[in-house]
């Protein structure tokens, strides 16, 4: 058989801190690649598939589709029913998750080394012959319209959505993956199958593979799993940009608390600022209770309970959000706050003191990260998808280290725009009207 | 050393069993040690839990147990406002804090050489906590901001809360942990102080260690640290007001017009975990799991969402893991078209149906191997064996219960299950809640 030629395999091993990941490279005799950290002091593994495109490859009028589609590959595949795929998989208790995501498609898989043959041959029947059944797609449209109806009411899910839909307009990223009440119930089978042919295909599948499994199984697994996909799959989207200005939009819903979202126009993940631009959002809102915005709205004020800053990198765009609740009489003086504190440090920059600490934690956690099969699956699919090479984990913090701090503040003056910040405030704000 | 004269390792205990190491001491003045060894990675969890949680409250200061978690991070006689963190930060590492009814548990995760930093810190605050009127004020509105985060805005978390308030008729649990929205503007600095100076010592916490450390040095550490700080002699023994006889079952219509999809929720009184005594607990997992754990096979999903289309969801739940007497609840959330009453009706109905079919033999098994590997699973989350120990040993468990439970719950039995059931189920202590948008807009 051809399954039993060598899977080829190229290695790294990083030494971070004191522990070592030894990466390696696997290509499966079919021509797929996949990382593998091998680790074979607990008898399972943990394997992450990631595929480029996700619920960006929606169809025109087919809002909704990717989202019911991948909700369904648990829904039973080939000879067996839903309820029957679920029996075997509990039986053999492994764990399955399928995500939707704006820019790809995502399968969290575990599952024990005392039966993996048999997990991953389930597995492979929900990627490769989802059976979509007329009972399971009504069932769970029904979850999904439930879920619609829900976001509806829920004031974070309507602040994102007003948020999104003036900024990206009609680009997949202007409207919920969910889909509308009417696209959701206009969803045919065909358009699930089509769905399916269209988001799981091969020419943009990442993997990453940690555990009790060796470089020559992976090899063999990766063509039986994912192997029988198409080969190529429709072009993506075009490259977007952020539509929306500077102001303040205010949705009317009732509570004691009002919460908004806010930011502008953000940075690519592969711009050469970028890790500045980390550093500098790291100050400004991500630092836990050490960032400006926390100290200034929550520890000095009492403004809020909680406030954050995030850079969002999107394949097709870029943004700079942050989020916030706060008592509708003191939502108006939070964003007053917080449009200062980004004045402030556009103008002003951050202080050598602030960057060393940014620096010190940055570099300091980056090695918590790799605490288990799962999470380090992840993060070798993450680095695959960006494009960053084996030993960025010995590097990474180097480059942290290279930022200076003219380099963060040349970036916050550019990045940071106060006059450009969009705040929609979903509540009942004192004082809060919207711009026009 | 005259340190080491202070050293009692009164218990060690170790699964051999597990890749992951345990071991235990007790420190002279009462604190209990447990050190979790995994040795893949240099990091370490570093956790101190107090044996007191909102359930340890008096009446009338409810929420003082979180707001004292919140105000741990103010200043102490040696570090300023917020330099707790900040350390932590400018070391690489995350913490934080979460309180719950028989806990309040602080935590940090760094690397594994920064440990006698952050005992150092922890053990400094367990004393030296210095409360300010100002910091003391503005904290209240933080918590406020908090409740009205996470309760006050989710209508779910509103008909919970009421829940619970009907549930128990004497204990504490029926009170919210993060506190009555009145009663937290009412606290003081003196009612944080208080609590404080009551529970923050070193014969109420437990010291939980995770990752990759030498036992022998973590205890040595913990010596230095720890070892020093007096047990509080005015510590009470820990009451908790029990549950009279329930006679009669309560309802409830909790109308909220953000609720989207109207649901209905029944919760029994039901038994916990405890010491030497796991069994029943045991089998009222698998019961919530039979009933409810798995949307695809459970007694409750298959004949409400997959024989009829009764619901769109059908669940059940059980928390082993308090103090006291706990809660064992059953869900739905109606399919479109159906009633409340309609779908209560075919709850009920399953439930009966069950109880005279028994265990279906194929589930449990299926069920019990589930179990059994998520032992296996668990081995990869140190920080999760941590929890396990510190939440366990806050709730009147021993080291010899966390580690008997694995294997008491492979040896529950079909009779075991349905003996639990035919207990808990007793409407005469249970409570029923529908959650809707509105009376007048209910299906009838």
């Amino acid at each position: 058989m051809i399954r039993t030629m060598f899977a080829a395999v190229f290695s790294f091993a990083a030494t971070m801190a004191h522990a070592e990941i030894a990466i390696q490279q696997v290509t499966s005799p079919g021509g797929i690649t996949a990382w593998l950290v091998e680790e074979h002091s607990i008898p399972f593994a943990a394997l992450e598939i990631r595929i480029r495109g996700g619920a960006n490859l929606d169809e025109p009028g087919k809002r909704g589709a990717t989202n019911l589609m991948v909700a369904l590959l648990e829904e039973g595949s080939g000879e067996i029913d839903a309820r029957t795929f679920q029996a075997q998989r509990e039986a053999l208790a492994a764990s399955f998750g399928f995500g939707v995501y704006d820019d790809s498609f995502s399968v969290s898989a575990q599952f024990l080394t005392e039966n993996r043959t048999e997990a991953l041959a389930l597995l492979r029947g929900a990627l490769v012959e989802p059976r979509f059944d007329a009972d399971a797609i009504e069932r769970v449209r029904a979850q999904v319209q439930a879920i619609i109806e829900s976001d509806a009411l829920d004031p974070n899910s309507l602040s994102g959505a007003a948020f999104n839909a003036a900024a990206f307009g009609d680009h997949p990223y202007g409207s919920s993956l969910n889909g509308t009440a009417e696209s959701v119930a206009a969803l045919t089978r065909d358009d699930l199958l089509a769905a399916h042919r269209n988001v799981l295909t091969r020419d943009r599948i990442y993997v990453g593979a940690v555990g009790d499994i060796t470089a020559a199984e992976l090899g063999v697994i990766l063509d039986d799993l994912l192997g029988a996909l198409p080969a190529e799959g429709p072009l993506l989207p075009p490259m977007v940009g952020f539509g929306l200005a500077g102001g303040v939009t205010v949705i009317d819903y009732p509570g004691p608390q009002a919460v908004a979202l806010f930011g502008h126009e953000g940075i690519t993940r592969d711009d050469p600022d970028y890790f500045a631009a980390f550093l500098l959002n790291y100050i400004l809102g991500d630092g836990g209770f050490e960032s400006r915005l926390m100290q200034e709205v929550r520890e000095k004020r009492g403004l809020t309970y909680g406030i954050g800053t995030y850079l969002v990198p999107k394949d097709l765009s870029a943004m700079v959000l942050g989020s916030v609740a706060s008592a509708n009489e003191t939502m108006a003086e939070a964003i007053e706050v917080i449009r200062a504190e980004w004045a402030r440090l556009s103008t002003d920059g951050v202080t050598q003191a602030e960057l060393d600490a940014a620096k010190t934690f940055t570099t300091g956690e980056y090695p918590l990260r790799f605490d288990g099969n799962a999470p380090i699956a992840e993060i070798l699919v993450g680095m695959q998808m960006i494009g960053l090479p084996m030993d960025y984990v010995s590097n990474r913090n180097d480059y942290i280290n290279a930022v200076t701090l003219d380099d963060v503040n040349r970036v916050a003056a550019e990045l940071l725009k106060p006059d450009a910040l969009h705040f929609v405030v979903v509540g009942q704000p004192v004082g809060l009207e919207s711009t026009q | 050393m005259l340190r080491t004269a202070l050293l009692s390792s009164v218990l060690f205990s170790a699964n051999a069993a597990a890749a992951q190491q345990v071991t235990t001491y007790t420190l002279d003045n009462g604190m209990g040690i447990v050190v979790v060894e995994d040795h893949r990675a240099p990091v370490v969890v570093h956790m101190v839990w107090y044996k007191a949680g909102s359930a340890d409250e008096a009446e009338g200061v409810s929420g003082v147990a979180h707001f004292l978690e919140h105000l741990m991070f103010k200043s102490t006689d040696t570090l300023v406002t917020g330099e707790f963190s900040s350390t932590v930060a400018a070391n690489g590492g995350s913490d934080n804090a979460f309180t719950s009814y028989d806990y309040t548990a602080y935590h940090q995760r760094i690397a594994a050489d920064r440990l006698p930093l952050m005992m150092q810190m922890e053990a400094d605050r367990m004393n030296n906590l210095n409360l300010l009127p100002d910091e003391v004020d503005t904290e209240r509105q933080v918590i406020i901001e908090e409740r009205a985060q996470r309760t006050d805005s989710d209508p779910g978390a509103l008909a919970a809360e009421q829940m619970r308030a009907a549930q128990y008729q004497n204990h504490r649990y029926g009170v919210p942990i993060i506190g009555w929205k009145h009663e937290m503007e009412a606290l003081t600095l003196e009612d944080a102080r208080d609590w404080y100076d009551l529970y923050y010592a070193p014969n109420n916490a437990t010291l939980v260690v995770a990752g990759d450390v030498n036992p022998a040095d973590v205890l040595a550490l913990a010596e230095t640290y720890y070892g020093v700080i007096p047990a509080e002699p005015e510590l009470p023994e820990r009451f908790r007001p029990e549950e009279p006889p329930q006679r009669a079952e309560r309802r409830m219509i909790f109308e909220d017009e953000r609720v989207s999809q109207p649901y209905l929720t029944r919760s029994y009184l039901a038994p916990e975990r405890d010491s030497g005594a796991q069994t029943e607990a045991a089998a009222l997992v698998y019961l919530a799991e039979i009933l409810g754990g798995s949307s695809f096979t459970s007694v409750l999903g298959v004949k409400l969402t997959f024989d009829t289309q009764t619901a769109l969801y059908a669940g059940a739940s059980y928390d082993a893991d308090t103090l006291d007497d706990t809660a064992f609840s059953l869900s739905v959330v109606p399919a479109e078209g159906i009633s409340l009453q309609a779908a209560e009706d075919a709850m009920d109905a399953a439930i009966a149906d069950f109880m005279t079919t028994g265990v279906d033999p194929v589930q449990l098994e299926r069920i019990r191997a589930q179990l059994r590997a998520s032992e296996i699973y668990a081995l990869d989350n140190v920080a999760g064996t941590a929890n396990r120990y510190g939440a366990a040993l806050s709730q009147g468990l021993t080291i010899a219960d966390v580690q008997d439970w694995p294997a008491v719950l492979q040896a529950v039995t079909a009779e075991d299950i349905m003996a639990a059931a035919a207990t808990v189920f007793n409407r005469d202590q249970a409570v029923t809640a529908w959650v809707v948008a509105s009376r007048e807009g209910m299906i009838q």
